[in-house]
């Protein structure tokens, strides 16, 4: 079956998707009010995996709360806390309750954690993953043995436009696609000119990309960015024009950047849509397309 | 030169593996722990010092001359006398070195030091991890570097995300492994190598623990 998220892609529409964070602990109730929130207005939702290698309540279990919310979830996997054979039950997992998407993640290292001292497995790497998906689809899994039951992926993975030195990072999204990653969500970018240029190089892939789009909240936390994120680059000009906003009005700044940046990319047909992050303000996401003119 | 790369452990560490140990003598090694200034002569001194100012009674103190060496208990014959005087060991060796002389002498060892890394000596005083002995290499497809030890995540497939400006994202200080096989291979007319995608890596090239026997 096909996934909604895979005919999203393939239809030609301007493809929105966002995130959904779960949380530390098991209270679930922030997570499903954002659900709740986007389910009706994005064509799917990431459910990230102890971002930033900090442990939380599981991205399966919260791509299963999405697809119990009737939301359509993309389910991230970081290579970071699995070896193969639990990366590859997962999926078994996922594809036998209907969670049909996969983004596929290397994961942060472990010292930007909360549990600091843990062992980081990185038994895999992202493009091992999708070529991992590709085989148990073809029902075989790493080890060589028949895998029983039928299982299909809408199967991602990511880039950074803004890499420096870019040529590397080109090399393994390259190897990605190769590998079969159908679809790619960018990491943050800001300079539009610079990823237009990006995807010119891009098209020539049999791959959808969705730009990634960071929320602004702050000048500081755009600086703080630009200092400690590697591969995000937020432009001196945007940092200023948050910087000029009024006291107490800097997220409504931040909104409007965000809003008229999915509008550029969509109008100027950049790529195939946006991948909206807003980093713990998931309910701001409906503001953001507002701003962009969308829903 | 490969190099057994030491730190000494947090004196709290120390104080608490030595508590309830009255009496110390001091081992250092006259190699690598020299060279890194962890456990040489005046490394030895001090802790002797240290120890002594917190009460300890120190039996005796040496360096060995190769700590990891067959020999050592014959290097060391001469002081069998204030090593029997004491209730511990305390080695301020590598690893290798404290395993080598509680198998050999058969008495407490405590460690002074932490091993950390197998290092090359890259330019004077430096240090840098270049292999982990994974028993699968794969050096012939990465331009001579080894990303299984130089890549923080061991990667062989290209870089994380995580990669900035040449530099790794855990720390600035240390190079990118696959910003450094990129420009050598590039520099070699390889890049062809770099795009082939490499399968999962065998863990088990040596089943743990290693064994060598001719």
């Amino acid at each position: 079956m096909v996934s909604p998220f895979k005919k999203a892609l393939n239809s030609g529409k301007f493809v929105i998707t966002s995130e959904v964070a779960p949380p530390k602990g098991t209270n679930l109730d922030k997570m499903a009010h954002h659900i709740d929130l986007l389910k009706d207005k994005v064509d799917a939702m990431n459910v990230t995996d102890h971002q930033s290698s900090v442990m939380r309540f599981p991205s399966l279990g919260g791509a299963l709360l999405v697809k119990e919310m009737g939301g359509e979830p993309i389910l991230q996997m970081t290579c970071r806390d699995r070896n193969r054979m639990a990366l590859e039950a997962d999926l078994l997992f996922a594809s036998q309750r209907g969670i049909d998407n996969v983004l596929c993640l290397t994961g942060d290292a472990v010292m930007f954690g909360d549990h600091k001292d843990a062992k980081g497995v990185f038994d895999l790497d992202s493009s091992q993953l999708v070529a991992a998906i590709r085989r148990l689809e073809k029902g075989e899994d790493l080890g060589g043995n028949k895998v029983d039951g039928n299982i299909s992926f809408c199967a991602g993975a990511i880039v950074t436009p803004e890499a420096n030195p870019l040529e590397p990072q080109l090399i393994k999204f390259e190897k990605k696609i190769d590998a079969g990653a159908e679809f790619i969500q960018t990491q943050a970018v800001y300079d539009l000119d610079n990823f237009k240029g990006f995807m010119d190089y891009a098209r020539q892939f049999p791959v959808k990309v969705l730009a990634g789009i960071i929320l602004l909240t702050s000048a500081p936390m755009a600086r703080f960015m630009n200092k400690n994120v590697a591969g995000v680059n937020v432009p001196q000009a945007l940092i200023d024009e948050m910087a000029s906003a009024p006291k107490g009005h800097a997220l409504t700044k931040g909104i409007e950047i965000a809003g008229r940046m999915v509008k550029r990319v969509r109008e100027e047909k950049m790529c195939d849509g946006v991948h909206i992050m807003a980093i713990g303000k998931e309910e701001l996401v409906p503001e953001i397309m507002a701003a962009a003119g969308l829903g | 030169m490969i190099r057994s790369i030491t730190q000494q452990k947090p004196e709290e560490e120390l104080d608490q593996l030595l508590d309830g140990l009255g009496r110390i003598f001091v081992i250092g090694c006259g190699t690598c722990t020299t060279l890194t200034r962890t456990g040489g002569a005046p490394e030895v001194a001090k802790m002797a010092q240290r120890l002594s100012e917190k009460g300890k009674i120190i039996t005796g103190h040496v360096v060995a001359p190769v700590a990891c060496d067959n020999l050592t208990r014959d290097a060391l014959a001469e002081y069998g006398d204030q090593m029997d005087q004491a209730d511990v060991l305390l080695i301020m060796t590598c690893a290798f070195g404290v395993q080598n002389i509680a198998r050999q002498l058969k008495k407490l060892v405590a460690p002074a030091l932490d091993t950390l890394f197998m290092g090359q000596e890259t330019s004077a005083g430096e240090f840098n991890e270049s292999c982990t002995q994974c028993g699968t290499c794969i050096l012939g497809e990465t331009g001579g570097i080894c990303p299984v030890t130089s890549c923080h995540k061991g990667l062989v497939n290209g870089p994380c995300g995580g990669t900035n400006n040449g530099k790794c994202e855990i720390d600035n200080n240390k190079e990118c492994a696959w910003t450094l096989i990129y420009d050598r291979l590039k520099d070699l007319n390889r890049l062809d190598a770099m795009r082939k995608l490499q399968k999962p890596r065998n863990h088990q090239g040596e089943l743990s623990p290693g064994k060598f026997k001719l």
